[in-house]
């Protein structure tokens, strides 16, 4: 009697999602970035099944971000106020695939800026780099429901990726990204099963599941990772599984949330210099989340990006 | 849990009548309804009033495939009428041949034959194979076991993957009288299977057989269901149409933590 093969075999597959629209596809963009695509558990050794390589999207404030410490806002000082020059610096300087542009303005305690500044700051960065955005809002529902619609149809075209929709918040920007053509971002609140429910929900709007990229929410090393890390690894094996509601590529919010942790940001001498440990923390948390099965990471420092990259080419 | 869809059966009023008027119409639409309830493959019996049911097998086979390309599921005691069928059929999409017991008194290779047949049909040819043997089906669990032991046996001897073996263990009525002990002990059976092999073979019931002649059929049919999963049972040939029976499984499945919850895990359960 031969001896039964025993390795896992998996019927799903993360689905490819492509974001950005060259000239030829009716958009602006000189590149395009396809994620998702592995058919394997985390560097499961079969470099057939790996998918698409992970991405790095650098967040663009909107406006000039009031809460950022000095050792990240440094790396920024010269385009503070500018976020076309500041796409500009972090796809050229830097590397970014993606740029996310991220529209805390908006925010009623952030400055509540409005639509008009938003189509304005879109426009002009579609305008100032080549590489396909990534469109976010600033979390306040009834605000990102005024603004993002019409953020949505200045970049129609370009196919972004638009977000965020929530359980409670996903039929405007849904349909909006359904009629401009957008890939779209499901959020949940660190919360397998409302993620599960929110993809559901857009795609019985008539959204395909396809376009779909999931948001779980990020916690930062120190700070919940755990929490992304368990939630990331068993939305991949349900994907596995054959789970066609949890089959979507995943994007982390590593840059907010690793300098939100006081070993990041805090003034310390005697934790070592925070020129250092900043990007140390931005980029070890990108480096855990990226081995629980993560496709786009969202960073800000510049030497977070190079760590982050450089991993992702050794491993890949 | 693989559904295989039962309602394409010459057993069936509906599907009788439509055989002897070679009306596509009703297979067509028994077809495509059961696919939408999320059937994996489609049951197709000639049942027993059909004068050739060789043609009969053939005309069902290509009747459904003009409208539908859910992978078939040839259902006959007969060897030859199967294999007029996978003759016919497209198997592109992966085939299930239902079913062959160990052997026969007077077919000893009866399983080889299937094992071959399925092959010839690509890498997606699939055989149900019945816990049954020439001296016929065997009412404990033990014998249910060794005759599955065998059967896994024998396939792994010929280079047959376990993905594409479905072992049946029986489902017998259980309003005959003495009956009430099977379905305990194709539960205690099903439990021995998944450990004949690593991967185990798939293990499928005809479900609805346990309800016959009763009244409650759908409501024995899925509590059965149910409990049989929890032991081990991944594939049953069952009624789709019936919702309360697919309600039931999706909740067994998401309680077994085999599908994540949702707040529409019913709706997520039928879409997949």
């Amino acid at each position: 009697m031969p001896v039964p093969r025993v390795a896992d075999t998996f019927k799903g597959a993360v689905s490819r999602v492509t974001i950005g629209a060259t000239a030829e596809e009716g958009g602006t963009r000189t590149t395009t970035v396809t994620v998702g695509g592995a058919s394997n558990v985390v560097y499961g050794g079969e470099p057939g099944k790996l998918g698409e390589k992970p991405v790095i999207a650098i967040d663009v404030p909107d406006s000039a971000p009031q809460d950022w410490s000095d050792a990240l806002a440094a790396q920024y000082k010269d385009v503070f106020d500018d976020p076309a020059a500041w796409a500009k610096k972090a796809v050229d300087e830097y590397g970014a695939d993606l740029i996310c542009l991220k529209f805390d303005g908006i925010h009623p305690d952030k400055g509540d800026l409005g639509a008009d500044h938003a189509v304005k700051v879109t426009k002009d960065v579609l305008a100032a780099v080549g590489v396909p955005l990534i469109l976010w809002g600033s979390g306040n529902d009834a605000k990102d429901n005024q603004v993002m619609p019409k953020v949505s149809e200045a970049a129609k075209g370009e196919n972004c990726l638009i977000g965020t929709v929530t359980e409670d918040n996903y039929k405007s920007l849904t349909a909006i990204a359904l009629a401009d053509s957008h890939k779209i971002i499901t959020e949940a609140p660190l919360d397998i099963n409302i993620g599960k429910q929110v993809n559901i929900l857009v795609s019985d709007m008539g959204y395909p599941l396809e376009n779909i990229v999931t948001f779980q929410s990020t916690g930062a090393l120190g700070y919940g990772i755990e929490y992304t890390y368990s939630i990331q690894e068993r939305q991949r094996l349900a994907t596995l599984g054959g789970d066609k509601m949890m089959a979507m590529p995943s994007v982390v919010d590593v840059g907010s949330e690793a300098w939100r942790a006081k070993e990041a940001k805090s003034d310390a001498p005697e934790w070592g210099p925070a020129e250092a440990r900043g990007p140390m923390w931005e980029a070890a948390t990108a480096i855990v989340l990226l081995q629980s099965g993560t496709d786009i990471i969202r960073l800000r420092h510049p030497k977070a990006v190079a760590t982050v990259k450089n991993f992702i080419k050794e491993m890949w | 849990m693989i559904a295989i869809g039962e309602r394409i059966n010459g057993m069936f009023t509906d599907v009788k009548q439509a055989i002897a008027e070679k009306d596509k119409a009703v297979i067509q639409d028994l077809a495509k309804r059961q696919t939408e309830c999320g059937a994996s493959y489609l049951d197709v019996n000639v049942g027993t009033a059909a004068a050739d049911q060789e043609a009969t097998m053939a005309w069902l086979v290509e009747t459904i495939q003009e409208t539908c390309k859910t992978p078939l599921c040839l259902d006959s005691q007969k060897l030859n009428v199967i294999a007029t069928g996978l003759k016919v059929a497209d198997t592109s999409m992966g085939i299930l041949l239902n079913s062959t017991p160990l052997n026969k008194k007077n077919d000893e290779e009866i399983l080889d034959k299937f094992l071959e047949m399925a092959k010839s049909a690509g890498p997606e040819g699939k055989i149900i194979a019945l816990t049954m043997d020439k001296n016929g089906v065997p009412q404990d669990v033990d014998t249910r076991v060794a005759i599955a032991a065998e059967i896994v046996e024998k396939a792994m001897g010929a280079g047959f993957e376990m993905h594409r073996l479905f072992v049946d263990p029986i489902v017998l009525p259980v309003k005959v009288p003495d009956a009430q002990q099977q379905p305990n002990n194709i539960i205690a059976a099903i439990g021995q299977i998944v450990f004949l092999s690593d991967p185990p073979p798939h293990i499928v019931v005809g479900l609805s057989n346990l309800s016959q002649g009763a009244g409650e059929r759908s409501l024995i049919n899925r509590t059965f269901l149910v409990m049989a999963a929890s032991h081990g049972l991944d594939a049953a040939i069952v009624d789709v149409l019936d919702d309360a029976l697919v309600d039931t499984l999706a909740t067994g499945e998401m309680l077994l933590n085999k599908q994540l919850y949702s707040d529409s895990y019913l709706k997520a359960y039928r879409n997949a």
